[in-house]
C-alpha cells in the first residue's frame, strides 16, 4: 500500500540515520510499523487513561472528606471508584511499562531494530484502542458500579450499570496484552544484537521477558472467565449464580488465578526500570546480577501459585488457606532478593541524585512498605480482621502506585532524553518528586491506620471517628495531584522549549545511551556488535562516561 | 429514618457507643482471641518496623557516604553467591516461623466448641437479621451472652456480603447458596460494631441505603441480661398488638426499603397501605387485605407490585403471633 508509511519497507525510503520523529503527518503515525512511534501512541493512550483515573481518585478522596454526602451520592460514588479501578488497571497500569516503555527500549537494549512482529505490535496497539472504545462506551451508557473485580452475583444479576460493554472492554485489551507478551518473548530469543547472551541481557529486558511469560500464560483465564460471565448475564446460564446452580466462589478463583499474575504483570517490569536506574546512576554494575534477573522469573512462576490469599474470608476450606498462606510467604523471598540486590549496588557507587534516580530510592522506600505490609496479609489470622478494609487498599497502592507508578514516571525521566532528544527542568522535576512522595505518603499512610482500626473499602459513607484520618488521606491525594500537574508542566515545556539532550546525559555505559538523542530511525547508526555486559563501568574509558 | 445527612445515614451504627481505643492502630478488644491478635499484629509490625528501617537506612546511608565526587570512581562490583544465599535463606526461616505462628493461632479459633450458642446469621441487601437458637429473630441487633462461645452460622440471600467485627478480629463472607461459619467468644459487655466488608452495592434512590451503611451491633451482655431480652422479643410484654408490630417492622429493618410517608423506596410506601389497590407486575391487580400482607411477607416474590420487580425482598419467617402484630401496625399507617 503506497499510504502505508514503514520505517522497512515502501518506496521513498526515509534516512535511516534520521530522528524517528522526523516524519511529520498523521497517517506517518497511524500506519507505523516502527516499535518506537508505537510505543510513544501506547505512551499517549496509557497518559491519557492515567489522567482520566487520576481524576476518578480526586474524586473519591472529595466525597470522602467529610461523612454522609460532600458531593456525590452513593450510586455516583460506586460507579466512580469502579471507573477508577477499572481505567487503572486495565488501560493504564498493565499497559504502561511493557507496552509504552518496553515496546520502545526493548529493541533498542537488544540492540535491534524492530521488535520480532512489527504488524503484529501495531495491531496489538490497535486492539487496545477498541478495547478502550468499548470502555468509553460503558463509560458514556452509565459507567459500572461493580468495582473492578466484578464479583459474582452482583455483577451478574444485581449490577444495573454497563456492565457487559465494560467487561468486552477487558476481554478485547487482553488480546492486546496477549499478543504484545508474543511478540516480546520471540523478540528477546530471536533478535538479540550478535554478541548479546543471555547473561549480558540487560535486567529490564528480562523483567520485561518474565512479565511476557505472565501475560501469555494468564491472560486467556481471564478472558474466558468474563466470557462465562457475559454469558451468564446475557443467557442466563447458571455458572456463577447459585440461584441457578452456580457458584459466586468459582468466579472468585477464576478472576483471581489471573488477576493476582496481573499483579506481577505490574510490579516485575517496575522492578526492571529499578534496577537500569539505579545501575546508571551509581555508575556500577548490579549487585547479583544473575540473582535480579531469576528474581524475575521466580515472581513470575510464585504468581500464579498465591491467587487464594484473596480468598481468605471467603469461606474456602481452612487447609486450603494454609496452603496458600504458606505459598503468598514465598513471593516475599525473590521480592527480598531484589531489593537487598539493589542496596548492595549502592555499595561503593557513584552516586548521583538526579530525578530519575530520585524515583529510583522512592521506589525501594514505597515498595519496602508496601512489601512487609503484606506480610501482615500474608498472615492468615492477621488477615482475617484486614481483609477488605483500607489496609489492603493502602498496601496495593504502595505495591501499584509506590511501585508501578513511581518507576513508571522515573522510567520517563530516565528515558525522556532518548524518547524526544530534549532535556527536561531538573529544578522542577525535583520539586515534582518531592510533592508526589510527600503526598503519595499522607494519602496513603494515613489508610493503614484506617483499616487496622477496622475502616472497610469501598465504602460511601462511614463512622464519625473516622474522619479525621480520611480528612488527612484527601489533602495527602491533592498533595499528589499538584505533583503530577507540575510534572505535566515540566514535560510539556520541555517538549516546547527544552535543552537539546546529548547522546548520553547521564554517562551510562547501556548500549541505548551510545545512539542518537532521539533514537534514530533504524535505533543505531551502524548494526551493533555487543563486546561487554551492559553494566560494564569498570571497563568503561572517562569518554564514554563524560555526560554528552 | 435514613436520610442523606451524614450522621443520620449511619443511624443504625450510631447507635454503638463510640468505642474506646486500647492501641493507637487497632481498636478495643472484646473477644477471648482478641489479644492474641493484637500479640502477632505488633510482632509482625515490629519486624516490619525493623526491617524498614535497616534496608531503608542502609540506603540513605550509601546514597550519603558514596555520593558522586570528582576523582572518585565507584568500585568495580564483585557477586557474592555466599551472601545471596543468606539473605535468601535466612528470611526464609523468618517466614517459616511466621506461617507457623499465625496458622496456628488460627486454626484454633476457626473451631467452635461443642456448647457453644449457635446463632443464623443472614446477610440481604442492605441488613443483617438474626435467629437465635429459640427460633427469634431479629435486625440490626444481635444480643449475646457474655464469656459464652458462640457459633455463628451465616448465610446470604442476594449477593456477597461479609461479615466483619473489628472489635472481635473477625471477618467471614456470607456466600448466597452456602453456609460459611464463625467462632469466638465474647468477654467483654459493651456494644461491637458490626460493618459489611465485601461490596453489594447501593439503592438508586437517596437514602435508600448500601454496602456502606449495612451495619448491625453487637451488644454483649450479662447472661441475666440476655435472658431478659430473650423473653422480651418473644412475645408483646405490655405492649399493644399494633405497637408489637412497629417494633417488629423496625428490629427486622424494613424501613430501609419501605418509606411510611408515601414515597416510594425500594419497595412500596406503608403509608395507607391496607385496604390499596396494587398493580401487580403481572398486570392483574390486588386488594391489599390480611391475607395479601402475610403472603407478602413469607414469600415476598409471590405477587410483586408494578415497579417494584428490582426489589429482591428476602422472604422473612415470623411467628403468628408476630405476623398478626405486624399486620396490625400497618392498618395503622394512614
Amino acid at each position: 500500500m503506497a499510504t502505508v508509511a514503514s520505517p522497512h519497507s515502501g518506496t521513498a525510503a526515509p534516512d535511516p540515520h534520521a530522528s524517528y520523529l522526523a516524519q511529520k503527518g498523521l497517517a506517518s503515525w497511524l500506519f507505523t510499523l516502527d516499535h518506537k512511534r508505537i510505543g510513544v501512541m501506547y505512551l499517549v493512550a496509557v497518559l491519557v487513561s492515567f489522567l482520566l483515573g487520576g481524576i476518578m481518585a480526586i474524586l473519591v478522596r472529595l466525597e470522602l472528606l467529610t461523612p454522609g454526602r460532600t458531593i456525590m451520592d452513593a450510586t455516583t460514588y460506586n460507579h466512580v471508584f469502579s471507573l477508577h479501578g477499572v481505567i487503572m488497571v486495565f488501560l493504564f497500569i498493565i499497559p504502561s511499562i511493557p507496552a509504552a516503555m518496553g515496546n520502545i527500549m526493548l529493541p533498542v537494549q537488544l540492540g535491534t531494530i524492530d521488535v520480532a512482529f512489527p504488524k503484529l505490535n501495531l495491531a496489538s496497539f490497535y486492539i487496545y484502542c477498541f478495547g478502550a472504545c468499548f470502555g468509553l462506551y460503558s463509560m458514556i451508557h452509565g459507567g459500572v458500579d461493580t468495582g473492578w473485580t466484578f464479583y459474582t452475583p452482583y455483577s451478574s444479576k444485581f449490577s444495573n450499570s454497563a456492565v457487559i460493554p465494560m467487561i468486552g472492554a477487558a476481554f478485547i485489551m487482553g488480546f492486546s496484552s496477549i499478543l504484545t507478551g508474543v511478540n516480546f518473548i520471540a523478540t528477546v530469543h530471536k533478535m538479540r544484537a550478535k554478541g548479546l547472551t543471555w547473561r549480558r541481557l540487560p535486567l529490564f529486558c528480562w523483567a520485561l521477558y518474565a512479565t511476557s511469560i505472565i501475560q501469555v500464560l494468564a491472560t486467556p483465564v481471564l478472558a474466558i472467565t468474563l466470557l462465562l460471565l457475559i454469558f451468564e448475564r446475557v443467557l442466563h446460564l447458571g455458572i456463577f449464580d447459585p440461584s441457578m446452580g452456580g457458584d459466586p466462589v468459582l468466579f472468585e478463583h477464576f478472576f483471581w488465578f489471573y488477576s493476582h499474575p496481573a499483579v506481577y504483570i505490574m510490579i516485575v517490569p517496575a522492578m526492571g526500570v529499578v534496577s537500569e536506574i539505579i545501575c546508571t546512576f551509581s555508575r556500577r554494575a548490579p549487585f547479583g546480577y544473575f540473582f535480579i534477573a531469576m528474581s524475575s522469573l521466580g515472581l513470575a512462576l510464585l504468581g500464579f501459585l498465591v491467587w487464594g490469599h484473596h480468598l481468605f474470608v471467603a469461606g474456602m476450606s481452612e487447609y486450603s488457606t494454609m496452603v496458600f498462606s504458606a505459598l503468598t510467604f514465598l513471593v516475599g523471598i525473590p521480592s527480598g532478593v531484589k531489593v537487598f540486590n539493589w542496596i548492595a549496588t549502592l555499595y561503593k557507587g557513584s552516586i548521583d541524585l538526579r530525578s530519575p534516580m530520585l524515583y529510583g530510592l522512592g521506589f525501594i522506600f514505597l515498595f519496602t512498605i508496601g512489601g512487609l505490609t503484606g506480610l501482615f496479609l500474608a498472615m492468615l489470622a492477621v488477615d482475617v480482621h484486614l481483609h477488605d478494609t483500607y489496609f489492603v487498599v493502602a498496601h496495593f497502592h504502595y505495591v501499584m502506585v509506590g511501585g508501578t507508578v513511581i518507576a513508571f514516571v522515573g522510567g520517563l525521566h530516565y528515558w525522556w532524553p532518548k524518547f524526544t532528544g530534549k532535556m527536561y527542568d531538573e529544578g522542577k522535576a525535583r520539586i515534582a518528586f518531592a510533592l508526589v512522595f510527600i503526598g503519595f505518603n499522607v494519602t496513603f499512610m494515613s489508610q493503614f491506620v484506617l483499616g487496622s482500626r477496622g475502616m472497610p473499602r469501598r465504602y460511601y459513607d462511614y463512622l464519625p471517628e473516622f474522619t479525621t484520618l480520611h480528612q488527612v488521606s484527601t489533602v495527602g491525594s491533592w498533595i499528589l495531584g499538584v505533583g503530577f500537574i507540575v510534572m505535566l508542566v515540566m514535560f510539556i515545556e520541555s517538549l516546547a522549549s527544552g535543552k537539546k539532550a546529548t547522546n548520553n546525559p547521564w554517562g551510562s555505559v547501556a548500549l541505548e545511551w551510545t545512539t542518537p538523542s532521539p533514537l534514530p530511525l533504524h535505533n543505531f547508526l551502524k548494526v551493533p556488535v555487543i563486546t561487554k555486559g551492559p553494566y560494564d563501568y569498570h571497563l568503561a574509558t572517562e569518554e564514554e562516561l563524560s555526560e554528552d | 429514618m435514613a436520610s442523606v445527612n451524614g450522621m443520620l445515614l449511619f443511624q443504625p451504627l450510631l447507635d454503638a457507643k463510640e468505642p474506646a481505643s486500647d492501641t493507637a492502630q487497632l481498636p478495643v478488644i472484646m473477644s477471648s482471641s482478641g489479644a492474641g491478635y493484637d500479640a502477632l499484629y505488633y510482632f509482625i509490625y515490629w519486624f516490619s518496623v525493623v526491617f524498614f528501617v535497616g534496608i531503608v537506612g542502609a540506603m540513605l546511608y550509601f546514597v550519603w557516604k558514596y555520593r558522586r565526587q570528582k576523582g572518585v570512581k565507584a568500585a568495580p562490583t564483585k557477586d557474592s553467591t555466599k551472601l545471596e544465599l543468606t539473605w535468601t535463606i535466612i528470611p526464609f526461616f523468618m517466614i517459616i516461623v511466621m506461617f507457623h505462628v499465625s496458622f496456628d493461632f488460627y486454626i484454633h479459633n476457626a473451631v467452635a466448641s461443642e456448647n457453644a450458642l449457635e446463632v443464623r446469621v443472614r446477610g440481604q441487601r442492605w441488613n443483617w437479621s438474626f435467629q437465635y437458637p429459640n427460633g427469634e429473630g431479629e435486625g440490626s441487633v444481635l444480643y449475646l451472652p457474655v464469656n459464652k462461645p458462640v457459633k455463628l452460622v451465616m448465610s446470604s440471600s442476594d449477593v456477597l456480603h461479609s461479615f466483619f467485627i473489628p472489635a472481635f478480629r473477625l471477618k467471614k463472607d456470607t456466600v448466597p447458596g452456602m453456609y460459611s461459619q464463625l467462632a469466638f467468644t465474647p468477654t467483654r459487655e459493651g456494644e461491637a460494631q458490626v460493618f459489611c466488608a465485601e461490596y453489594c452495592g447501593a439503592g438508586e434512590k437517596p437514602g435508600s441505603g448500601g454496602h456502606y451503611s449495612m451495619g448491625a451491633i453487637i451488644k454483649v451482655v450479662s447472661q441475666a441480661e440476655y435472658d431478659k431480652h430473650m423473653q422480651e422479643i418473644s412475645g408483646p410484654g405490655d405492649k399493644k398488638p399494633d405497637e408489637w408490630g412497629k417494633e417488629l417492622v423496625q428490629k427486622s429493618g424494613c424501613y430501609t426499603c419501605h418509606s411510611v410517608d408515601g414515597s416510594a423506596g425500594t419497595g412500596p410506601t406503608y403509608k395507607g397501605i391496607f385496604g390499596r389497590k396494587e398493580n401487580l407486575s403481572d398486570g392483574s391487580s390486588v386488594d391489599v387485605d390480611e391475607n395479601y400482607l402475610r403472603e407478602s411477607i413469607l414469600r415476598p416474590n409471590a405477587k410483586v407490585v408494578k415497579g417494584f420487580e428490582n426489589g429482591n425482598m428476602p422472604p422473612f419467617v415470623f411467628t403468628d403471633a408476630k405476623l398478626d402484630a405486624i399486620i396490625a401496625y400497618l392498618k395503622t399507617v394512614k
